[in-house]
């Protein structure tokens, strides 16, 4: 096996369906282009729809970067898992002797990146339209930011691997996904709203960001011990 | 049926027939007057809210270990159970909050997090009607999260400022009150061990009659 020189097995199969991943991306860079344009047109359709007067709803750029996020996201892990359905490799995955929970971490790995990436374009195009200022807390924002990210994707992968042989698996993501995030998606809009306070308060902010970090914690345990459960046949 | 139903149906029947006497009977309270008299249906059918998807969730993580069918027949009963449950509280808290609180609704951690359990119980329901073949493990799945979110119903309250009432108000109710309530959550509590008897019954019949049509394609 091939890796980062030192790693434990465990960590070794992580890193390589992870860079399985990121390479059939960069060939086909398929998911980024869609979900970037996808979240893009999301913000859009938001601006037209929230803007009055060329002004944007006080706090409302905070609701609409997370709305675009959760929307690209859902995007992201169905056509992610799309890619393992075509020609049965999840089943080939499954059957490598790698030991499953490297599977979900690799696999929650790539999708975290996926939506990293989104959110690097995603953010300044908020801050842009919107006229919010959330690079003054900078790392404040990424905390939050790839937290909740996290917390989206720990979900999202568990649901979108179990549905990979499901029907009407399209529909079921969101129905499955969207009720169960509603937690971290209301840590992640409190939380960058909290940013955009007219008078800063670091104690509000790191409450969110701790609560969001609880959220992470509960979801990955969880989703470890239930991807291992699920995807046993 | 088991032996013990139909007489606890009875008792159960009249427990529903007496409890809107007791319910009278109580005092009124000092601030609300009779308005928070849907309280003592209200609280009982939100505790078996709580309680439907912690079966639920028990069951099947149960399920995903052992893979017995009865597990995932239970989870399956606690989750319908978790949507009728979760229909009566939010159905009785809002007619309380209208008059209370003047609203029908406040978005606060405690309304938030119960509004969020009903719809996980709903996906679960969803899931197992149109996800086809294997969508019992996946359900179970489903449903651990949706477990996982009962402490945090329970706790918000107590932790968020919300103008929903705490969970140490109930030890202190006085004796005129105490009593109604209490006899509303066995009323409750019984209905739902009567409702989930009679659902894993109709699982167990609808299990045994694949299995004759399976035995008598062979």
């Amino acid at each position: 096996m091939s890796g980062v020189p030192g790693a434990t097995p465990f960590a070794r199969s992580v890193w390589l369906i992870l860079r399985k991943d990121l390479t059939v991306e960069v060939r086909s860079r398929e998911i980024a282009y869609t979900t970037l344009f996808f979240a893009a047109s999301c913000v859009l359709i938001f601006a037209f729809a929230l803007v009055r007067e060329g002004r944007a709803p006080e706090g409302g750029a905070a609701g609409i970067l997370w709305i675009a996020v959760l929307f690209a996201g859902t995007l992201a892990l169905g056509r992610a898992f799309e890619r393992e359905r075509q020609s049965e490799t999840l089943r080939a995955l499954l059957l490598s002797p790698m030991p499953r929970p490297a599977i979900y971490l690799g696999k929650l790995l790539g999708i975290v990146a996926l939506l990293a990436g989104t959110e690097l374009v995603l953010v300044p195009l908020v801050v842009l339209l919107f006229s919010a200022r959330l690079f003054a807390h900078p790392f404040w924002l990424l905390g939050i930011v790839i937290t909740a990210t996290v917390g989206i994707a720990a979900v999202g992968t568990l649901f979108a691997a179990m549905l990979v042989r499901a029907r009407s698996r399209d529909v079921l993501l969101p129905v499955l996904l969207y009720p169960v995030v509603v937690p971290v998606i209301i840590a992640g809009v409190q939380g960058t709203a909290a940013l955009l306070q007219p008078v800063f308060e670091p104690a509000l902010v790191r409450f969110w960001l701790l609560l969001l970090v609880t959220f992470d914690i509960v979801f990955v345990v969880l989703a470890l011990w239930t991807f291992e459960a699920v995807m046993s046949d | 049926m088991p032996k013990w139903f139909t007489p606890a149906a009875i008792l159960c029947g009249l427990m529903f027939v007496i409890s809107p006497v007791l319910i009278a009977r109580a005092p009124d309270e000092s601030s609300m007057g009779m308005v928070y008299k849907i309280y003592y249906y209200h609280m009982p059918s939100a505790w078996m809210f709580l309680l439907a998807p912690l079966v639920c969730g028990v069951s099947s993580a149960l399920f995903l270990a052992r893979g017995r069918a009865e597990d995932d027949r239970r989870a399956w009963s606690a989750a319908e159970l978790t949507v009728l449950f979760g229909a009566l509280t939010l159905i009785t808290g809002p007619l309380w909050a209208r008059r209370a609180w003047g609203t029908w609704w406040v978005w606060d951690a405690r309304l938030t997090s119960s509004l969020v359990g009903w719809m996980i119980g709903w996906a679960y329901l969803i899931l197992r009607r149109y996800g086809g073949p294997g969508s019992d493990k996946l359900a179970a799945g489903v449903a651990l999260f949706g477990a996982v979110n009962v402490p945090f119903i329970f706790i918000s309250v107590n932790y968020w400022r919300t103008i929903h009432p705490p969970t140490t108000v109930v030890p202190k109710l006085p004796v005129d009150m105490g009593v109604p309530l209490w006899f509303c959550v066995f009323a409750f509590l019984l209905l739902f061990v009567l409702l989930m008897t009679m659902r894993l019954r109709l699982e167990e019949a609808r299990t045994r009659l694949d299995a004759l049509y399976v035995a008598l394609d062979e």
